[in-house]
């Protein structure tokens, strides 16, 4: 069987922050792929990169050099609009303070999104694969911190896309939420078969994942494959 | 060097970050502030200035005329309980040929008042004439800058009958024309109708009035009774052929000025309470977002023991500030417009020098107006927090609590689009915020659609008048009433298509309590050139008996058709008759009353007279005739309509242009200032939704959409509230405006909503598109990484 096809590659990404006269080295030359499917687990201490290397390969900024391709697309040498198109049709996004628009009921904060994604699921099955088909009309308000971020996994889910990317999911959530949140995802990575990058200061999630890979001071410092994996359930912090 | 407090430096810096939402409120405070100074200001000098005027020159309070009254009457007049004061003069109608006119002009001429009389001229250039001079005479401004005419320029007047040459010793003003109309003229025309004061005695000497005058003016004693001395003072003078005392209610110049200040006062009424209210409503709402994003930094204050009235001190300084600049810059623009406004008086009204600005009250009533509405919009906002304990205004505040709309009932019926969800669920959120947001914007189509209309009104009044009324093209007024052969005279000058003859009594018409002086027509019958038009705007035959009354003048006297209206003639043998009310006609233009001629000859019982030839012309042959008028001794006053209807054009144009533009101004900055501060809100209350909805592949043009949309609905909403107000406003212009000497027709075509609300439409557009680079900067990775 040939080599699973990377749906990422980045090669020699640097990111540079200037504010004022100070510079600031986010990213110093990552080397980094990933085949479609895998669960990949990024720890890291803050500010060793780990959160601009998502958000460029998720499209949300730009590198100062390097290059990120996903799958034919070559992230950055898109334009504004050709990294919207690439989010919208591509990415999911799941965040640590989940960002739903509170205007909106679960399953319009769902809707939101598979009303411009090319080929959506329903938004109830999508509610449902993270077991909140009961909470489809409460507004954020009226839902839990897990419930919330378990309408944000839903949400990103819902368009179906290759890849699903978690900045902290599970950051602003007690141990127990946070299982049923990491069930979640683990579920939908294997239902839908996105490829799922998780940020996380959380070492205790790395037995989750395909793969771990360490960040610090703005470059990959190892990686990790684990043979065999845990269940949400097994773990705790 | 100044060492500021912390929170002082906290306000510049708030200021300075907030500049263009502050400039926005300032502006809307600016155009309360200067309408208010221009209206108060305008209303103030204006009446100071005729006040001061009227003192000095002493002009008088009752004006009466008769045929022939001996002067040895005038002791007995100035015995009369309450009179302080009493000048008898000649004044009559004669006409001037202009070298630079083909037409023939007219001048009023006026006794020279007395030493220490009344109505004293006020001397402009030269001198006055000297006493006995038949052949100096002292001519009005405007007429001899009408013509160029100096100190010792010659003028040819036809002076009962006989051409004589007048030098002019002098150019004056006086009280008593400030606004001068030539007879049947619909706008002073200074080219063709002036004053010309002459020595009294030659006056009569020329008008065979020797030792006897044939009007008569009054002062009367502070406090006196106007009615019991009019009533003296009628019974006197009616053996002479008194037509009966006025007050300056009734007289030209006097009532014109009233009217003009009426309008004025009626803006300064209408226009600054809407700018300030819709201030004071934009202060709350960005104060109201200001604090709820500063809600901890209160509760930090407070913690490190900053009492509540700090807090509040702090942001009604803020508030303060903003009115501060409001207030300078609506300063400079009222003082600019009045200035403006100042110079259209001084073109329309002969003043000797008008009494503006000296007067620090409006400036301060204006001020202190603004700063209360912008206080009472940041009272309420800041209330709110300034008392909580410092612990609670440190967490933050509860998440909003969104409501489906109706219960979801619509939402199951309809499915809408998401975006178009929130657009609704966030307005609905803010019930109040929006309805101001509504109403602010709807007050900007108002103040358009409440000055637009008239345009269109004016036309319908130039085409009812001008048009459909008075279809004459000149009008002949004899200098006094003429057998009806005099009809035949003219019917044979040069030119002369059609003539039809008019006799114009002045009467007083009562019905009851009600009673009004009005000028009495007698027209034509089987005539063409004067018609009335019934109630519907159809022409209406003048029935046989009775007379037919304006509906103005019916609404005054509170008759219908089929009263019986009390009569009292004023000149003659002054009789008293009873006619019935034949009908009612249509007219914008003075109080009418028309009756066939020979019905009113027959009443009047002096044989078949007239007063006047209403005439169709040939074009070609104009010049025969206006020569042929020149030489027509009993010629009073030539009144011609094209040139009628172009001073009225031309007059009306200047007034309007300048006032819609200040309106059109007016109303984009409201509608800028609440689409702007509206938009710069709601983007920072959802300016992390809308950041989130770019991450998720929302594209900036569909962000923008959302942000757009809200604007929308509230603009469009906007619309039709506003078209409702404004024809409100029209209907409350109409009656300012509307006063015994002219009517507004009340004419809003759909063009006049469909222009205001193009152009708020545009001013929302534009305030939409500044923010639009904010929409388009959106930070998406900061969103993600702070919680709300």
């Amino acid at each position: 069987m040939d080599a699973p096809v990377p749906i990422f590659r980045a090669h020699g990404l640097t990111k540079t922050y200037r504010s004022g006269t100070v510079e600031v080295q986010a990213l110093r030359g990552v080397d980094f792929q990933a085949a479609a499917g895998e669960f990949i687990v990024i720890l890291g201490p803050s500010g060793s990169g780990k959160s601009t290397f998502l958000n460029i390969i998720g499209g949300l900024d730009q590198a100062t050099s390097g290059e990120a391709w996903f799958m034919d697309h070559e992230l950055t040498r898109l334009s504004d609009a050709g990294l919207t198109r690439y989010r919208r049709d591509h990415v999911g996004f799941v965040f640590q303070f989940y960002n739903l628009v509170p205007s909106l009921t679960a399953l319009e904060n769902v809707r939101l999104v598979t009303e411009i994604a090319r080929r959506p699921m329903s938004p109830r099955e999508a509610l449902a694969m993270v077991g909140l088909e009961d909470r489809v009309d409460h507004f954020p308000a009226e839902l839990s911190g897990g419930e919330q971020q378990r309408v944000a996994i839903a949400r990103a889910i819902s368009k179906n896309p290759e890849v699903l990317l978690c900045d902290e999911p599970t950051g602003a959530l007690d141990s127990a939420t946070g299982v049923r949140v990491l069930e979640a995802l683990m579920r939908v990575n294997e239902a839908i078969g996105a490829t799922t990058l998780v940020i996380t200061h959380n070492a205790a999630i790395k037995d989750l994942a395909h793969r771990v890979v360490r960040f610090a001071n703005g470059g990959i410092s190892g990686v990790e494959e684990n043979t065999t994996r845990k269940s949400p359930a097994e773990v705790s912090w | 060097m100044i060492r500021l407090a912390p929170l002082h430096i906290k306000l510049l810096r708030d200021l300075r970050r907030l500049w263009a939402q502050a400039l926005a409120i300032a502006l809307v405070m600016a155009a309360g502030v200067a309408t208010l100074v221009l209206g108060v200001g305008a209303t103030d000098a204006l009446d100071r200035t005729r006040e001061a005027y009227y003192e000095e020159n002493r002009f008088a309070d009752v004006f009466a005329s008769a045929t022939r009254a001996p002067e040895a009457l005038l002791a007995e007049i100035e015995a009369l309980d309450g009179v302080l004061d009493a000048e008898a003069r000649i004044v009559r109608l004669a006409l001037v040929n202009m070298p630079d006119m083909a037409e023939p002009g007219s001048l009023l001429l006026v006794s020279v008042p007395r030493a220490e009389g009344l109505n004293r001229l006020h001397l402009r250039q030269g001198r006055l004439p000297e006493a006995g001079r038949a052949d100096e005479a002292v001519v009005s401004q405007d007429f001899a800058a009408a013509h160029g005419l100096l100190p010792g320029s010659d003028v040819q007047v036809l002076i009962n009958g006989r051409k004589r040459q007048v030098t002019i010793t002098g150019i004056a003003i006086s009280p008593e024309y400030i606004y001068a109309l030539g007879p049947g003229d619909m706008m002073p025309d200074p080219r063709r109708f002036g004053i010309a004061w002459m020595p009294h005695d030659s006056l009569a000497a020329a008008f065979d009035r020797q030792g006897a005058f044939d009007d008569l003016v009054l002062k009367l004693v502070p406090g006196a009774s106007e009615p019991r001395v009019i009533a003296r003072l009628d019974t006197l003078l009616e053996p002479y052929g008194g037509r009966g005392a006025t007050t300056r209610k009734d007289q030209m110049s006097h009532a014109f000025l009233d009217a003009e200040l009426r309008q004025l006062r009626g803006m300064s009424r209408v226009l600054p309470p809407i700018f300030l209210a819709v201030a004071a409503f934009l202060v709350n709402m960005t104060l109201w977002r200001l604090i709820t994003l500063e809600r901890e930094q209160i509760g930090l204050l407070k913690a490190l023991g900053y009492g509540p009235w700090a807090i509040v001190r702090h942001y009604v300084g803020f508030v303060a500030a903003i009115a501060a600049i409001g207030i300078a810059i609506g300063w400079a623009a009222g003082a600019w417009m009045g200035a403006g406004l100042a110079g259209i008086y001084a073109r329309f009204f002969d003043f000797p020098y008008l009494i503006f600005t000296q007067n620090p009250r409006p400036y301060a009533v204006a001020a202190l107006v603004t700063l209360g509405a912008a206080v009472a919009g940041a009272v309420g906002a800041v209330r709110a927090v300034a008392w909580l304990p410092p612990a609670v205004a440190m967490s933050p505040p509860a998440p909003v609590r969104y409501r489906r709309l109706w219960g979801g009932a619509l939402e199951r019926r309809v499915r809408f689009r998401q975006s178009a969800v929130m657009t609704a669920r966030h307005l609905l959120r803010w019930p109040v915020r929006t309805g101001g947001g509504v109403l602010g914007v709807a007050f900007a189509v108002a103040v358009l659609v409440g000055s637009l209309w008239s345009f269109g009104s004016i036309e319908r009044m130039i085409d009812l008048t001008f048009t459909q009324t008075e279809r004459q093209d000149a009008t002949l007024v004899f200098a006094e009433a003429r057998p009806h052969a005099a009809l035949y005279a003219v019917r044979h000058m040069p030119g002369v298509l059609r003539a039809e003859p008019e006799r114009v009594v002045s009467v007083r018409l009562s019905h009851g309590p009600a009673e009004r002086r009005v000028g009495l027509a007698g027209v034509a019958e089987g005539g063409d050139l004067s018609r009335l038009l019934d109630p519907t705007g159809q022409p209406m035959a003048l029935p046989d008996a009775g007379v037919v009354l304006s509906e103005a003048l019916a609404d005054l006297l509170t008759v219908r058709v089929g009263d019986e209206v009390v009569v009292e003639v004023l000149e003659g043998d002054r009789r008293v008759t009873r006619l019935p009310v034949s009908g009612l006609s249509q007219g914008y233009v003075g109080l009418g009353a028309a009756m066939p001629l020979s019905a009113l000859n027959r009443m009047l019982g002096e044989g078949a007279m007239i007063s006047a030839v209403r005439l169709t012309l040939d074009p070609a042959a104009l010049p025969a005739f206006h020569a042929a008028v020149k030489d027509t001794p009993q010629a009073g006053f030539l009144s011609l309509k094209s040139l009628t209807l172009s001073r009225f054009r031309q007059t009306m144009a200047e007034n309007i242009t300048i006032s819609t533009t200040v309106y059109l101004s007016l109303a984009a900055i409201i509608a800028f200032g609440v689409v702007y501060n509206f938009a710069r809100i709601s983007l920072s209350e959802q300016g992390r939704e809308l950041a989130s909805l770019r991450v998720l592949g929302f594209t900036r043009a569909e962000v923008a959409g959302i942000l757009y949309g809200e604007i929308a609905v509230v603009v469009l909403l906007a619309q039709p509230l506003g078209w409702l107000i404004g024809t409100g406003f029209a209907v409350l212009v109409v009656r300012a405006f509307s006063s015994e000497l002219y009517r507004v027709p009340l004419v809003i075509g759909p063009e006049v909503y469909a222009w205001a609300s193009l152009v708020v439409i545009a001013a929302a557009l534009a305030s939409a598109l500044l923010v639009r680079g904010r929409i388009n900067t959106l930070d998406m990775v900061e969103v993600l990484k702070t919680r709300e």
